[in-house]
């Protein structure tokens, strides 16, 4: 049965439009987890006109699989172009699974200074928690078996979309 | 699972991972690579208020110096201290292999304090290579070994550290001229720098030096040997000059450090051959007055220091890969 995947360009819309209420254009600052997290937290910095230029974030150094997986090349360097001490940070994923990556990406805020408060702002949340983690703002919610994994692709005109890929 | 067994490259298990790190010699272009583009996120690491990464947390590295060395020994500290590991120093040329312990027996005692990875300096070649001969023959190649410098054989992460200076710099291996100047003949560095760039596909590397300093047959390594340092300098694009290792001179190799400087001291009218943007580079310590003129060690060329600090990022990579395989 074909399953209809969600328009990740109006996720990107609804998520912008709830989190405005909440946020400070001149003192919330984004952060975009790698790769997709990035993509989305560019749309909201613009969709949400902050001041601040969103950060992004590679969680590489703080994954708790490292000794399972090991160290991949291919892992970016933590851009964070704003003084963390005190902040507010949104971070930013595309999908949100078992909470791992958004845990390893705190540590990795951590290393920076002591944010003030921490938010998480998702397009989608597939479901299969593993760890105590609930976002912020999460426009859409359906559970996906552990076989399947829902990935944001991002066209060459910059367009976003989803696919649904077999493990 | 035997490194040794695999038939292949002693350095990788059987997925073609790295599993020591002994030589450059022999390594795939694709595997130097990844350990540069591994290294780079860690760079910016030193700029955090928090230097520090769980990587190796609860890991034990032991640094096994068989020969002095201070900067090497620190860099590596450094690295394995920023990546959480517990770091234990072993300065072995003033202990038990002065009692008579053999080194696979100081290995093995090191091995049953549950070490997890050993840093090796020895100054007879080939003994890093023998420790991970010995491990794997043992059944304990969880144990990981790192090459920091064995005789004149080799200095792997000095020759990686180098690219990726040179990366950092110039960009694309594939257009430049390298020439390495100096006492060839006693530096594993050279050797090491020299497959380097071979593997990254510089097209031209030359060495510079007199015939004394000069291995048998060093063309063979792929270079272009030249005897007069004004003529192998002219257009190059990087300048990776050697330390002259005057503790390791045996017999009359050279006249004087004075005579030596005259013609093989990189001093600004000499580098003004070079390329205008070419850089100067040097592994340290350095003789001033004796390779290099301090006008050209401490000029605007000289990339000295920024190796020094690539060096730590370079380390970090290695040993958080070889930790993770």
């Amino acid at each position: 049965m074909p399953v209809t995947l969600p328009d990740a360009e109006a996720l990107c819309a609804a998520l912008a439009e709830s989190m405005r209420p909440q946020v400070d254009p001149a003192l919330t600052a984004l952060v975009g987890i790698h790769t997709g997290g990035v993509w989305v937290a560019e749309r909201l910095h613009k969709s949400l006109g902050l001041k601040i230029p969103p950060g992004s974030i590679d969680v590489s150094f703080h994954r708790d699989d490292y000794h399972q997986r090991g160290l991949h090349a291919g892992n970016k360097s933590s851009q964070i172009p704003f003084d963390v001490e005190g902040a507010h940070i949104v971070i930013v994923d595309d999908v949100l699974y078992t909470g791992r990556t958004i845990r390893a990406a705190m540590n990795e805020l951590f290393d920076y200074g002591r944010p003030g408060r921490i938010d998480l702002a998702v397009l989608s949340d597939r479901g299969g928690r593993e760890l105590p983690v609930a976002p912020t703002w999460c426009p859409h919610a359906a559970p996906l078996p552990a076989a399947q994994m829902l990935a944001l692709e991002r066209a060459d005109d910059g367009r976003l979309s989803f696919r649904l890929m077999e493990k | 699972m035997s490194v040794i067994t695999t038939g292949g490259n002693p350095q990788l298990n059987r997925h073609g991972e790295l599993n020591h790190l002994l030589t450059i010699e022999g390594l795939p272009r694709d595997v130097l690579t990844r350990i540069l583009d591994t290294a780079a996120p860690f760079t910016e690491v030193a700029e955090r208020e928090v230097k520090k990464l769980p990587l190796l947390r609860g890991k034990s590295v032991f640094n096994l110096f068989f020969e002095n060395s201070t900067r090497t020994r620190t860099t590596f500290e450094i690295a394995a201290k920023r990546l959480s590991a517990d770091v234990i120093n072993l300065n072995i040329s003033t202990s038990s292999a002065n009692k008579g312990e053999t080194l696979l027996d100081t290995v093995d005692n090191l091995a049953a304090m549950q070490a997890d990875m050993f840093v090796v300096r020895h100054a007879s070649s080939g003994a890093p290579y023998l420790i991970a001969q010995h491990l794997a023959a043992t059944g304990r190649d969880h144990i990981h070994v790192v090459n920091a410098g064995d005789g004149r054989h080799a200095h792997p992460t000095q020759g990686l550290l180098d690219m990726y200076t040179i990366r950092h710099y110039k960009k694309d291996f594939t257009q430049l001229t390298v020439a390495i100047v100096g006492d060839v003949l006693h530096s594993r560095v050279a050797r090491s720098q020299i497959h380097a760039l071979n593997t990254l596909g510089v097209p031209e590397v030359r060495v510079i030096a007199p015939k004394t300093l000069l291995p048998t047959a060093v063309e063979r390594l792929g270079v272009r040997v030249f005897n007069d340092m004004r003529e192998g300098l002219r257009g190059v694009d990087v300048v990776m000059m050697l330390r002259l290792q005057n503790e390791r001179m045996q017999g009359a190799l050279l006249p004087s450090t004075q005579e030596f400087f005259k013609s093989w001291g990189l001093t600004p009218d000499k580098l003004a051959l070079a390329k205008p943007d070419a850089i100067v580079m040097h592994p340290g310590p350095m003789n001033r007055g004796v390779e290099i003129d301090s006008a050209v060690a401490d000029g605007n060329q000289a990339v000295i220091l920024p190796q020094v600090t690539f060096g730590i990022a370079v380390r970090m990579a290695v040993m958080a890969m070889l930790g993770g395989n």
